[in-house]
């Protein structure tokens, strides 16, 4: 499943994980088989539910777990059995494990004390470090006397400072508050360009995902279903876990056989028959984001369009957009994400009960299987 | 339990309880906590006074307990005793618990300081207090079963009923106090709304102070050394007087009896605090 | 909560029953025997209140302050043997998986239920003269000089013949004992100190390039250290004022404050001098107590997440 046509690095892959499980107890199943490669100096997310398998493969990646099988692979040495404490990697945990009996200095400080660096060297890359992450005036608190979001801010520099190969980063953002996330999502881009350290980051939001990194393996149920970049994963997703985990989508179940190179024919109630770009073939989704769907009074003549009658059901306003239910005599109606272009209250209100012709482009019609 | 099925996980950094170093501990430790007192409990089926070498299975032991008529009598004081103390502590901890959880009142911090000092103190402390306390107020002697051990009974009451108080007010703990102004609204007096919503709620602790309270009074040997008197012996300090002639499989058996009492106590008291959770983290 | 004067009658009827048993059978011989620690004995059974400090200076001669101090110490050698003993217990414990956890968790506390005076009857039987040890090593001598012989270096050449060794009635039979009843004492605060541990301190330490005991040292023992006070002080107390212990299993020279308190009021039947005793060690036992609650405000400060 994976796909990593889409890497912008070049060259060794930082990270290459081989044939990787991970069974807790000798019975549940946390990774599954799992390839996956990072490249060097990249921004790299894994995405998925919680109990996907994520975490646990982060934590392998840190050391903190053990694979069952396969190889963790950094930097060309085959790492799965080394102990955290002899790996070059550092992490930024959920609750950021901020020791509360040191000052922030001493925190940054003890990863480069175990490495028995010179106490002149530390205090320099202490310094550095507390600048990067603008918490150069605070290095003589307690964990205790600081915000969430400073703590955090520590536990980046504590990490940083050793200047790791790869950063990992645990839901980094999940205990902060909406606004402070948002901020903070920028600034983990702004700080991976910086460093150039590459950095992998396990989340459950998507849209964190999406707005931050470079490329994203979806994880569900221990196995990675896509790896891509982030357009790619969202326009043009691998099968439907993908699809309905990431945005909204409406799906149309249907039929399909094969019509010819690289095209297949697609019956589905309600639509008829239509010929599509695709491979997969048997049962299939028809698949079609909200926003990329169009109302129109009159039957469309484009004949590059799917179109079907539609009534008006439930109508959510948000402003710039219209979410509008309609009903197409199938068991889940077809959402559809309508821009409000004019500023003509009556054309853009939708009652319930009023018939329209519901129309997308069948280019931007996906066929998913899985 | 997996301690001799080999687990195929391999063993990650901070599984530090798979690690062979720290099983062997921890099975040393149990070892030596545990074959002493199996060596005793073995040993009293022993047909050997010699008590160190196995010669055979016999309970002849315990049937010489059992005709054992000093020890039987003992016995019995040390039941009675028990029960008279699992009354009355579990009735004075319920209603210690009761005022500390329910209202302020000056001096609070010291009362409570108070309430936890027969906890705290020496045991021989409070021994030779009590021996005082009861040979110079006059406490009368030599009175006829049960009220002579009437003494000891006091004693142990004023150390039992504390430690109830700390089980049944941690029950307390968990009760949400908009029950009792439910029943006070549909009309419920102070009293009703004790009996009937605070009561039912507290049972799981009573029992559990009221077990507490038996076992402590079943076992313990430095307060009652200290109250009892030729006449009023109980079981510990009777197996003491034993312990110190020497040691003897009748020895072995007599402990193997309160073993197996605390263990049924105890085994009984775990599952009403089992309860006692599963209720306490539902009603909340 | 509410002020007691909103249901008074309510609250007396509670409060009454259990303050005068505290006070007339714990506060009221309490205080007696304080009152004695000030007095003389005038005869056989004639004691005097004089209000005069005569009981404790003489707590205070040699003798009695070294007994003093050989109990602090006997105390203080079976606090450090179980927090040694107890600490790696309560790592495996705490890292244990929830059913393993409840299962070792009993059986910790279960001989804490059992009868004290069973427990140490119990090491009677094993270390005494003719006792499982001695009776183990005996054997062990037997079957190893009957090996010897095999290749003619028989009857006691080598070794043997077996002389039981002393192992009760002396000092280290008292550790050993006050060891073994106060072990599970030591466990359960160090297991709640460590289950409090947030694991990720650990990791945290472990991804920074620390060592397991490196990360014991300075990240484990610093955040437990309110837990490690806590099972100091509660190991300590009872070790302290402990009778049975050193009365079954000490010998002559092995008497603990407490037996020397309870000889006072038995043999040598001086009220007076062994309510002084009982006193400064029930002192003794509050600053311990004082220290515990110091620590446990630290805790409260220090504890965040």
């Amino acid at each position: 499943m994976s796909d990593t046509a889409t890497a912008p690095a070049t060259g060794e892959p930082i990270i290459r994980i081989e044939n990787v499980s991970k069974i807790f107890g000798g019975t549940v199943k946390a990774v599954d088989e799992v390839n996956l490669e990072v490249q060097r100096g990249e921004f790299f997310a894994l995405l998925g539910p919680s109990g996907c398998g994520k975490t646990t493969l982060l934590r392998m990646l840190a050391g903190f777990e053990v694979p069952t099988h396969g190889q963790v692979i950094i930097d060309g040495h085959d790492m799965s059995t080394v102990a955290p404490n002899k790996r070059p990697i550092n992490m930024v945990f959920q609750s950021y494990a901020v020791f509360p009996h040191m000052s922030v200095e001493q925190n940054v400080a003890y990863g480069l004390k175990m490495d028995r660096c010179p106490a002149k060297e530390i205090r320099e890359r202490v310094a550095e470090a507390l600048d990067l992450v603008k918490l150069g005036s605070l290095g003589k608190r307690m964990p205790d006397e600081m915000s969430g979001g400073q703590r955090q801010r520590v536990a980046l520099a504590r990490a940083l400072v050793k200047r790791p190969s790869v950063l990992l980063l645990d839901e980094p953002l999940s205990a902060l508050d909406a606004k402070l996330r948002e901020a903070m999502q920028l600034e983990l881009v702004r700080l991976q360009k910086t460093v150039g350290i590459t950095f992998v980051i396990v989340t459950h939001d998507q849209s964190e995902a999406l707005s931050m990194a470079d490329r994203i393996a979806v994880m569900n149920a221990g196995t990675v279903q896509q790896v891509a970049a982030p357009t790619t994963l969202y326009e043009a997703p691998a099968n439907r876990f993908v699809a309905d985990f990431i945005g909204k989508i409406n799906m149309i179940e249907g039929d399909a056989m094969k019509a010819g190179e690289g095209e297949v024919t697609v019956t589905a109630p309600g639509i008829g028959e239509v010929t599509l770009a695709g491979s997969e073939t048997g049962k299939v989704a028809l698949a079609v984001r909200p926003e990329k769907i169009f109302v129109a009074d009159n039957e469309p003549a484009d004949p590059n369009v799917i179109k079907v009658k539609g009534k008006v059901g439930e109508v959510a306003y948000f402003g710039s957009y219209s979410n509008v239910f309609f009903d197409i005599g199938l068991a889940q109606p077809l959402q559809a994400d309508i821009s409000n272009v004019t500023t003509d209250v009556e054309e853009i209100t939708f009652t319930a009960g009023e018939e329209y012709w519901v129309y997308w482009r069948k280019a931007d019609t996906l066929v998913l299987s899985g | 339990m997996s301690i001799f099925k080999r687990n195929p996980d391999p063993i990650g950094p901070l599984d530090y309880s798979r690690r062979f170093s720290l099983r062997f501990t921890v099975g040393l430790t149990l070892f030596f906590l545990y074959a002493p007192i199996v060596g005793l409990i073995v040993f009293s089926f022993n047909d050997s006074r010699r008590n160190v070498v196995w010669r055979g299975f016999t309970t002849d032991y315990y049937v010489k307990l059992f005709n054992n008529d000093a020890l039987m009598l003992a016995f019995g004081n040390s039941l009675t005793i028990a029960l008279f103390t699992t009354l009355f502590s579990t009735v004075l901890g319920a209603l210690t618990a009761y005022v500390l959880w329910r209202y302020r009142f000056p001096g609070k911090a010291i009362y409570e300081g108070g309430m936890a000092m027969p906890i705290v103190i020496p045991e021989i402390c409070m021994g030779v207090a009590m021996m005082v306390f009861f040979a110079r107020i006059g406490w009368p002697s030599g009175m006829i079963w049960p009220f002579n051990l009437s003494a000891i009974t006091i004693a142990h009451i004023a150390f039992s009923f504390p430690f109830a108080a700390i089980v049944i007010r941690a029950r307390l703990e968990s009760f949400n106090p908009e029950l009792a102004e439910c029943a006070r609204d549909l009309g419920a007096s102070e009293f009703q709304v004790f009996r009937d919503v605070v009561i039912p709620h507290m049972k799981p602790g009573l029992i559990a102070g009221a077990l507490l309270a038996f076992t402590l009074s079943l076992d313990d040997f430095v307060i009652t050394f200290f109250t009892s008197g030729p006449d009023t012996v109980t079981f510990p300090v009777k197996i003491y007087s034993m312990v110190r002639f020497s040691v003897t499989p009748e020895v072995n058996a007599a402990s193997t009896v309160l073993i197996l009492l605390t263990l049924v106590v105890t085994a009984f008291a775990l599952r009403m605090q089992n309860r006692n959770n599963m209720l306490g983290s539902s009603g909340h | 909560m509410e002020n007691w004067k909103r249901s008074a009658q309510a609250f007396f009827a509670a409060f009454t029953p259990p303050t005068f048993w505290l006070v007339a059978f714990f506060i009221v011989p309490l205080s007696l025997i304080w009152l004695y620690s000030f007095s003389m004995k005038t005869g056989v059974t004639d004691i005097t209140l004089n209000w005069n400090l005569h009981q404790y200076a003489r707590a205070l001669e040699p003798l009695y302050l070294g007994i003093f101090w050989k109990s602090i110490l006997m105390a203080a050698a079976t606090t450090a043997i179980c927090l040694v003993v107890a600490f790696p217990v309560a790592i495996a414990i705490v890292f244990s998986k929830p059913t393993m956890r409840m299962w070792l968790l009993l059986l910790v506390i279960l001989p804490f239920w059992t009868n004290l005076l069973i427990r140490t009857y119990a090491l009677i039987a094993v270390l005494r003269t003719n006792g499982f040890i001695n009776g183990g090593l005996g054997w062990l001598v037997e079957k190893g000089d009957w090996l010897l012989s095999l290749v003619g270096l028989g009857d006691n050449t080598i070794i043997g013949p077996f002389e039981p060794l002393s192992l009760l009635y002396n000092n280290t039979a008292v550790v050993f004992g006050l060891v073994y009843v106060s072990l599970p004492f030591m466990v359960l605060p160090l297991y709640a100190a460590l289950d409090r541990l947030d694991r990720s301190y650990l990791e945290a330490s472990l991804d920074l390039g620390a060592g397991h005991f490196r990360t014991f040292f300075s990240i484990v023992v610093p955040l437990a250290l309110p837990g490690i006070a806590s099972g100091i002080v509660i190991t300590f107390i009872p070790a302290m004022g402990s009778y049975l212990t050193p009365d079954l299993l000490g010998g002559t020279d092995s008497q603990m404050i407490a037996n020397v308190i309870a000889d006072q009021f038995k043999q040598a039947n001086n009220w007076p001098f062994g309510a002084a005793l009982s006193f400064l060690l029930m002192y003794a036992t509050f600053f311990a107590l004082a220290v515990r609650a110091v620590l446990m405000r630290k805790e409260g400060r220090g504890d965040v997440k």
